[in-house]
């Protein structure tokens, strides 16, 4: 009995003092003070030294792009920084090139504030807000794909351009263990400024589609962080070439609702491939949206179409369609998003066909 | 307490009983960080400074509170909290004060902090009944020993980097048949001196 309280007492002082200890270097030593932090050479925030540059934006409400989380293994959350971020880390060199360090890109999960610091972020950045949203309903539009359309909880209002991307925060599940965001265009109009519509496709073992197919229910919350992205619609007189497969017609159909609600009149021709019927989704949708929208023009093509399909409309891929209907190329602006393979094939398709480089936005799903 | 002089324990524990060449302890950072001469030696910098230092720490802990309480069976765990305590505490002062230092030297604490060849030092110093000379004397020449090799491996990875080695031998495998042939190299020096 002496012995079993002796050991404890002595491990339990050892380990304390040693607490006692680490817990005042980290008030004294690890404490730098509060730090301020210049953004755009215009937004002063008072900040925790000390504290990584990424949790010191977090802190403020700034939500950059991070998909790890701050483990420094995405390279998302790069941040130029001009003045006080202190020298290179050896871990930030996988994701900032040689170029990027010389202009003065910093991956801010990794860099600490330990002195007044002055950064450059996206104006747009500022618009970017997490919430927890309710869920209206999940539904099935394919085998694969989800229909997911949540709300934002109590008055608040999101604004967003057609065509930009939310990042979902995926939550611990048994089978995963870390937090991670995912990325996934809005498909709904901006004019609904309360709900977000989202079309999410099950990838075998990826964290956030097995979560949101697998675990999600009708009663949790979801949260979600946006808006990002730098595809979205341009105003201009161009005729509209949209071309998109499987969830990539999320962002399309945001543009589209968006010129619906605009009185936006202008030609535009959606090229939307899929491998099977049943891979063809939201289709009374766009043929409603072609009711509203005079000179808008979708043609849909499966690449396997099996007999159970009973298809009689076009056969093969996207880039077979555009090959066959596009023929006013250097009128035309194109809108690509889904996989990169079809991204990097559809590209130098429509320059060959004439539209000019400057005028192909895309979005690769990677 | 052994009668051994301190230098000689310093002498041996760079060359015959090398930590890594003959105990082969501390081998996950001896391989994974050896590909570059200069990080190989920030890594082992650290490592002598870490070890020196447990050594002594642990040394007093040992012999002042745990031996005549007669706890002496609570070496591993007391050891092991006081090398992460200790780790941990450099790293905010090295952070803190010393900025060129914690980029040289730094960032490899945390990978040392479960580095066997630390926890080694302390217990071997127990169990072959050093003194406090020998025991830090002990440490440092274990951490220069340590840094001695993984810079040669260092060197010769270089050198490997222009050499063709088959597939199946890359990375590790090559640096494990290296570490081997090193190891029996070192026995050379055994004549010198011996501990243990």
């Amino acid at each position: 009995m002496v012995d079993i309280l002796k050991t404890v007492l002595i491990i339990s002082s050892i380990t304390g003092a040693l607490a006692y200890l680490l817990s005042l270097a980290n008030k004294t030593i690890g404490n730098y003070g509060e730090k301020k932090m210049i953004i755009n050479e215009e937004y002063d925030y008072v900040v925790d030294g000390g504290d990584t540059l990424l949790t010191a934006l977090i802190d403020n409400e700034i939500f950059i792009p991070s998909a790890c989380g701050g483990k420094g293994s995405c390279g998302y959350c790069k941040v130029k920084v001009n003045d006080g971020g202190g020298r290179f880390l050896p871990t930030e060199s996988g994701y900032v090139s040689k170029d990027e360090q010389e202009e003065g890109i910093r991956l801010s999960c990794q860099l600490k504030v330990k002195e007044d610091i002055k950064i450059e972020i996206d104006e747009e950045l500022f618009n970017v807000k997490q919430y927890d949203y309710n869920i209206n309903f999940i539904t099935d539009v394919t085998p694969k794909i989800k229909h997911l359309r949540v709300q934002l909880p109590d008055d608040n209002e999101i604004s967003f351009k057609p065509g930009q991307y939310i990042q979902i925060l995926t939550p611990k599940y048994k089978g995963n263990r870390d937090e991670v965001y995912r990325a996934y265009s809005i498909a709904s109009a901006p004019k609904e400024n309360q709900n977000l519509e989202l079309f999410i496709g099950y990838i075998p073992n990826g964290i956030c589609t097995t979560y949101v197919h697998q675990h999600l229910t009708p009663s949790d919350k979801i949260t979600i962080v946006g808006p990002y992205g730098d595809f979205f619609y341009q105003h201009s007189d161009r005729e509209m070439v949209m071309v998109a497969i499987g969830t990539g017609m999320a962002p399309i159909m945001s543009i589209l609702k968006y010129m619906r609600d605009e009185h936006i009149d202008r030609k535009v021709t959606f090229y939307f491939g899929a491998r099977t019927r049943d891979d063809l989704y939201m289709i009374g949708e766009l043929e409603a949206l072609a009711k509203d929208l005079p000179r808008f023009r979708l043609i849909t093509c499966l690449s396997r179409p099996t007999e159970a399909c009973n298809w009689d409309g076009e056969k093969g891929r996207v880039t077979n369609l555009i090959e066959k209907y596009l023929d006013n190329g250097p009128e035309c602006e194109a809108y690509l998003c889904g996989s990169p393979v079809m991204i990097d094939s559809v590209t130098p398709l429509l320059q060959e066909k004439g539209i000019p480089e400057e005028y192909i936005f895309y979005d690769k799903f990677e | 307490m052994v009668d051994i002089n301190p230098l000689v324990i310093f002498i041996a524990s760079i060359f015959t009983n090398n930590m890594i060449l003959s105990n082969f302890l501390g081998m996950c950072s001896f391989i994974a960080v050896s590909n570059e001469i200069e990080t190989s030696f920030s890594l082992g910098q650290a490592v002598t400074f870490v070890l020196t230092c447990t050594s002594l720490l642990n040394y007093l802990i040992y012999n002042y509170i745990l031996e005549p309480l007669g706890l002496e069976y609570l070496r591993y765990i007391i050891f092991i909290i006081v090398i992460a305590a200790f780790v941990q505490l450099v790293e905010m002062v090295i952070e803190r004060y010393f900025e060129h230092l914690y980029f040289s030297l730094g960032i490899f604490l945390p990978l040392i902090t479960v580095n066997c060849a630390i926890l080694g030092v302390s217990l071997f110093m127990v169990i072959r009944n050093y003194d406090l000379i020998q025991s830090v004397l002990f440490g440092a020449g274990s951490g220069i020993g340590w840094t001695l090799a993984i810079v040669s491996l260092a060197g010769m990875r270089k050198k490997l980097k222009n050499a063709k080695i088959p597939k199946g031998l890359e990375g590790p495998g090559i640096t494990l048949i290296i570490t081997g042939i090193m190891a029996l190299a070192f026995l050379g020096f055994s004549g010198i001196v011996q501990i243990q």
